[in-house]
Order: structure tokens, then sequence, then C-alpha cells
């Protein structure tokens, strides 16, 4: 049983480290705002949330899971009001996606 | 066995976090820069749990926790600055 | 992490990552992204000499101080051991950094919540005290224009949670990381996410200007009237012995009072030193 918690987490861990590099390599290599934020948010919320379990799955019960479910909760709730802020505010000040002409005079 | 994979959890974070900070000072907006500064708040976040659990000391949660809620609130507050410089003087474009 | 620090990282968390920027970026809003331009400005060479030569002495003086971590500095000798090993049983809390800040160092945390209030009393002196009452202050324009919806509503589901936590800090703080300083800044963090959705004219009628101010003045007022009855009662001041028969019941009793001043104080400072800063931002003149 513990190994089957051990596997489960270990699991949940590797592949939210994947899904984190893979969001920041997106984030770095891709062309403009609003693909970078749609690579970041969209991983960042899936990457946390496996990573958590994944430590939830050591921690067992007790103050500690609770704690962590606190925290997942919140990241769940933040991370993407967060992204969609940045994006309406992007929106607003005129930045225009790749390919489009960048108006930057428009207010 | 447990603690192999919470060391490679860290180093991934810890890689994670340069390439965004790389991002922060490369960001051609200001927008760039805050999402940079977002992702690397919630990697903070994760490396403080994973950091408590490595060095058995769950205490660092509530810290966790704190850093999360703070995370939030910057965002918010830098884009409401971002805002009024905005408002107040329409000629500056950042 | 390697100095097992926990409180410190708490504090540094609440105040260092997530107030001082915000104030930060409100001083920017006030003043303008430049710098007027005056004729007499003095050469950057002297500036850059002075700083050299005050940091090339503080480097020399870190190098009369013992190594990182050794056994014979002053710090591990002379009353550390005496806290580590013996306040479990004279004060009976967990948290040993909770009984050195509230019992053995209770003057140096009276003058720390007295250096707080002091600053909140000169920013207030500075900014606040400007009673004009135009009613329309210009961050509440801003915020009239969009309404961010879903924001106000996420906002109205993580604001309660924030105040409970802060109080769940505020009063775990014998146990584990915690106590008043990090409780009011999460405090006064949370009510400043209010502020930013919904406008400081709301945040004003939510939060009595007034009454944070006597707030403010009673939490300082507690913490130094905990010392007076114990002053009155015949022993030292801030001598908690005095509350109860039982002594680690008494400094229970002692501690706990004492953080919940420093926390009423340190949040209601935050919330003050926050509001007047806002409140003065105002339309930038075109130059």
């Amino acid at each position: 049983m513990s190994l089957v918690v051990d596997i489960l987490s270990a699991i949940c861990l590797l592949t939210g480290s994947f899904l984190i590099l893979s969001g920041v390599i997106g984030v770095i290599r891709f062309p403009d705002f609003y693909t970078r934020i749609h690579a970041a948010g969209i991983t960042e919320t899936l990457a946390a949330s496996l990573i958590l379990i994944g430590l939830m799955l050591i921690a067992g019960w007790g103050l500690v899971l609770f704690k962590l479910i606190l925290i997942l909760l919140f990241i769940l709730f933040t991370s993407p009001t967060a992204s969609h802020a940045l994006g309406k505010a992007a929106w607003k000040s005129g930045l225009k996606p790749h390919g489009l002409v960048n108006k930057h005079d428009e207010d | 066995m447990n603690n192999m994979f919470l060391i490679v959890t860290t180093i991934t974070l810890l890689v994670v976090m340069a390439l965004a900070l790389i991002r922060a000072f490369a960001g051609p907006t200001v927008f760039d820069r805050v999402l940079a500064g977002n992702l690397f708040g919630t990697k903070v976040v994760l490396l403080i749990a994973v950091m408590g659990f490595l060095t058995g000391r769950p205490d660092f949660l509530d810290v966790a926790l704190t850093y999360a809620l703070i995370n939030f609130i910057s965002v918010i507050g830098i884009l409401r600055f971002v805002e009024i410089t905005r408002k107040s003087s329409p000629k500056e474009q950042s | 992490m390697s100095m097992d620090a926990v409180d410190v990282a708490f504090t540094e968390a609440a105040v260092g990552a997530g107030i001082s920027p915000l104030l930060m970026l409100a001083t920017l809003a006030i003043v303008g992204r430049y710098q007027k331009t005056s004729a007499t400005l003095p050469s950057p060479a002297a500036a850059f000499i002075l700083v050299f030569i005050t940091g090339s002495l503080l480097i020399v003086g870190t190098l009369d101080m013992p190594a990182f971590g050794a056994a014979d500095a002053p710090a591990q000798l002379h009353v550390a051991p005496r806290y580590i090993h013996l306040s479990g049983e004279e004060i009976g809390i967990p948290n040993m950094v909770t009984s050195v800040l509230a019992s053995y160092r209770a003057y140096d945390t009276l003058g720390e919540v007295v250096v707080i209030f002091t600053a909140g009393i000169g920013v207030l002196s500075l900014l606040g005290f400007s009673n004009s009452q135009n009613n329309a202050y210009f961050i509440d324009k801003i915020i009239a224009q969009d309404e961010h919806k879903i924001l106000r509503i996420v906002a109205k589901i993580l604001i309660p949670p924030i105040l409970l936590f802060s109080l769940y800090v505020q009063f775990h703080g014998d146990f584990g990381p915690g106590g008043g300083f990090q409780a009011g800044v999460i405090f006064a963090a949370a009510i400043i996410l209010y502020t930013l959705f919904f406008g400081l004219e709301v945040a004003r009628k939510v939060i009595n200007q007034t009454f944070i101010r006597v707030l403010a003045s009673l939490g300082v007022l507690l913490y130094g009237s905990v010392g007076l009855v114990s002053l009155l009662s015949g022993k030292n001041y801030l001598d908690y012995h005095v509350f109860a028969d039982d002594p680690q019941t008494a400094q229970h009793i002692g501690i706990l009072v004492i953080e919940l001043g420093v926390g009423i104080t340190v949040a209601c400072v935050m919330m003050l030193i926050f509001f007047s800063f806002i409140e003065n931002i105002k339309q930038e003149e075109v130059r």
C-alpha cells in the first residue's frame, strides 16, 4: 500500500516538474505576450496542483495535509485570476497579438 | 526513495525560476515582466513547500501560504499601478 | 533555511515581499517617474566615493566578527543557552522564538511596536491630515472605469479566509511560526486587496479612519499597560508572573495579551499608511 502511494506521489511530482519546465520554455520561446500567457497560465495551475498532490500523498493525514489543501485551493483561485487580470490589462493598454500591427497610440 | 523525487522537483523548480528571471529581464513590455514575476512567485510557493518536506520541517507551509497570498496581491497592485501611470500621464508609454 | 529561522522567513515573506513593494509603487505613483532636474546636482563621483568608503569600512568591520556558526561566538555563549534550555520549563511554549520575543525580550519588542507606531504617526503627519473633503479620489475614478467583475468575485471569496488565516497566525504563535507582527501584516494585506478592488471610498466606509487611528494607539497602550499592571502589583515592568499563580499559565496570559497588542497596532498602522499613500495619488500635471 505504501509503495503504491510512493509511486503515485513520484508520478505526480515528476509530471508536475515536466509541466512547469515546458511552461517556462514556452514563456521564453513564444513570440508575443498573449502566447506566453497561454503557456504560463495553462501549465501553471495543473503543475502546481500535481506537485501539491504529490506532497499530500507523502504527508498523510494531519494538519500538514489540511494546509496543503489550503495552498492548493488558493493557487486554484488566484493563478487563473491573475492571468485573466494580466491579459485584460494588456488588451486594454492596446497591446495587439503577434501578427497584427502593434497600435500603441490608442487610448 | 521519496527524497530523490523531491530533490528532482527542487532542481527543476530552481531551473524554472532562473528561466523565468530571464523573461523578466528581457520582456519587452511591462506585462511580460509581470507575467514572469507571477510565474516566479508561484514557483517560490512550490519551492518552499517542497523544501519544507525535504528538510522535514512542514512548518514552512505557513510561509508558503502567506507567500501565495502576497504574490496575488502584488500582481494586482502592479496592474493597478500600471493603470494609474497610464491614465495620469497619457503621453508616457511603457 | 540553513539557520532554521521560520519566523524570520515568515515576516520577510509578509512584509518584505508584500507590503513594501506596494508602498514603493504607491510612492512612484505619487511622485511620478522622473526627478525634477535641478541646476546644482552634486557630482556622482563624490557620492560614489562616499558609498565606497562606507562599504569598505563595514567589510573591515565584519572581519572582526566570529566565523559563521562558530561555537565560541558571543551570541552562542551569553544568554542563548539559557533561552534554549530553560524556556521550555520557564515559559512552557513550544515555539522558542515567541517566548524569547514576547517574554525574555519584551522590552525590545515594546520598542519595536513603538517604532512602528511612530512611523505611522510620521506618515500621517506628512500625508494624512489633508482633510480636503473633495470626496473623489483619483484611484476611485480609475477603479470605476473598468469593473473587474471576475476579480471582484474572486476577492469576495478570498478575503474572509485570509482574515481567518491571519487570526490563526495571531493565536498560533505559541506553537508554530507566527505572532502579532505577521498576523497584523496579513490582516492589513486582506484590507489592501479589498481597497484595490472596491476603491478607497468603499474601503473607508468599511474601515473607519478615526477608528483605526484610535485602535493603533490602543494596541501600544495594551502592551504598555500590561507592564504597568505588573509594576503596580509590585513586580518588575513586564513581569508576567502577577497574572496567575502557576508561572507557566501567567506567561501564557502575558504573551497572549502582548501579541494581541502587537497585532492590532501593526495591522492598523499598515492600513493607515497604505490609505494615506493611496489617497494622495493625483492626476499628474502635464509638464
